[in-house]
């Protein structure tokens, strides 16, 4: 009898420490969602401790459920997750930012959708990388206390130059990319397959070689090496602003081999309600 | 080689392509089919048929339905001068079912997502405004659903809408009937707060 309840008692202990086991706690921020089944979604979150990670968040479509707002479009909650045979199950979620400037204004939506998909593009599945989660989380809140079309394109170039330092992808802006010599200050050339900057002497030597105006490379140059308190303050003509945008882009579609779909709405939605640069 | 004979494996494999049917199910269906009466196969089987057949877009709301206009446009005791847009046919059932709405549809069939790469132009959008523009409409009720994408969306249509003169109004937000105060968001008690009534 005394035999027989230690061992029952044996296999309780056994199989609570096997439930706590399978539980996990862990911090993100919802980078995509996706309609499952009946009322599930599959949320593509990113973690600073384990990179990009696909759960199953249950009935969270229906308007009772106690997590869909907590795990909303761009939230950062802290979430308990069950460990499942395909994909892990999120059992509880708690809401730490919702950012809600982001809802809004359609602008800031807009920028925060490119921002989450350059990350999702550029990161793997379970590849972590805790400052690339930070930049994320910092983007996402300085959108939310960014006013103007200008500011906001500004912020957006500091995070594709910060997202590129990040996953090793810097572009070369101080010496040229094909012949590594110091740039000079007069007006230079960029090539996406070169990797950066080019020299007027190696131009030709990159079939994308595009002109690259002295106010722009210092303007890249500024962005790569501050920080982002110093970059906020600028003020850039909108010429600039175009020639940054349109550059960063093809380097960015360069790098990661694949067309990025956000800019086309950016500029649809910029064009229904202009904004002064 | 399989163990199946090659029509069981052909519509496990079809039933597997369905929302929410995994392996397993797919097979328990099949399997019960196979042992079902042979008229109520026939009776899927042309349900399924007539689905594609019969079914068209209604010409005004683009709601499906069996005739060209559907039998919401086509009842003349609706209001006609209020349009409530949904994202998805299902939205007019669940709007239909409160029995108090009186008005007309517009299904867009989607809602924008940027990171998806769906815009304006895959969405009923334009067909909207041309709604607008050429039918007496008094308000127009962005019924799309209460998230971010939802949320967009209905800010985009609300800027196309405004220069045309027409009123646009979004669903209220608040807390679910059934629900638990202490596990609500803080952003819909913001918006329940915000949208409190006198008692």
């Amino acid at each position: 009898m005394n035999g027989h309840c230690g061992l029952n008692a044996a296999a309780k202990v056994g199989k609570v420490r096997q439930a706590r086991e399978r539980l996990y706690r862990i911090e993100g921020i919802v980078l995509k969602r996706q309609d499952f089944g009946e009322a599930d979604r599959v949320l593509t979150l990113l973690t600073p401790d384990r990179g990009k990670l696909r759960a199953v968040a249950k009935g969270v479509r229906r308007t009772t459920s106690r997590k869909a707002g907590h795990i909303e479009l761009f939230s950062q909650s802290h979430l308990l997750l069950a460990k499942g045979r395909t994909m892990d199950v999120i059992t509880q979620a708690q809401a730490v930012n919702l950012f809600r400037a982001l809802h809004d204004d359609l602008l800031r939506f807009t920028y925060a959708s490119y921002m989450a998909e350059l990350v999702d593009k550029f990161l793997e599945e379970e590849d972590a990388q805790e400052d690339v989660y930070l930049l994320l989380r910092g983007g996402l809140e300085a959108l939310g206390e960014t006013q103007g079309e200008s500011s906001l394109a500004l912020l957006t170039r500091f995070f594709e130059l910060r997202l590129l330092s990040l996953v090793g992808f810097q572009p070369s802006l101080f010496a040229c990319a094909n012949c590594g010599q110091p740039l000079d200050a007069v007006d230079q050339y960029f090539s996406a397959t070169a990797g950066g900057a080019l020299c007027p002497a190696c131009r030709t030597s990159q079939r994308d070689a595009l002109p690259l105006t002295l106010n722009a490379l210092k303007v890249l140059r500024f962005l790569q090496t501050r920080d982002y308190p110093q970059v906020r303050s600028l003020v850039l003509s909108a010429d600039v602003h175009r020639e940054l945008e349109r550059l960063l882009l093809r380097y960015l579609t360069q790098v990661l081999e694949r067309h990025l779909k956000s800019p086309e709405f950016l500029e649809l939605v910029r064009g229904v309600n202009p904004v002064a640069g | 080689m399989s163990a199946l004979a090659k029509p069981v494996a052909r519509l496990i494999d079809e039933f597997s392509r369905l929302p929410g049917i995994g392996p397993k199910t797919a097979s328990r269906l099949t399997f019960f089919l196979l042992r079902a009466s042979k008229e109520q196969v026939d009776a899927l089987a042309e349900a399924v048929r007539e689905l594609k057949a019969g079914i068209v877009l209604c010409r005004e709301c683009f709601n499906i339905s069996e005739t060209p206009l559907c039998s919401v446009c086509a009842d003349e005791q609706r209001d006609r001068s209020v349009i409530c847009v949904v994202e998805e046919p299902l939205d007019v059932l669940a709007i239909e079912r409160t029995r108090d709405y009186k008005g007309l549809y517009h299904v867009l069939h989607g809602a924008i997502s940027p990171m998806d790469g769906v815009g304006p132009a895959d969405l009923r959008i334009n067909e909207l405004v041309e709604r607008l523009r050429t039918k007496p409409v008094r308000e127009v009720i962005l019924a799309t659903n209460p998230n971010m994408e939802g949320d967009a969306t209905a800010m985009y249509l609300a800027r196309l809408i405004q220069p045309l003169g027409v009123t646009t109004t979004r669903l209220g937000r608040g807390l679910p009937v059934g629900g638990d105060l202490e596990y609500a968001d803080e952003m819909t008690l913001a918006r329940a707060l915000e949208g409190r009534r006198q008692f």
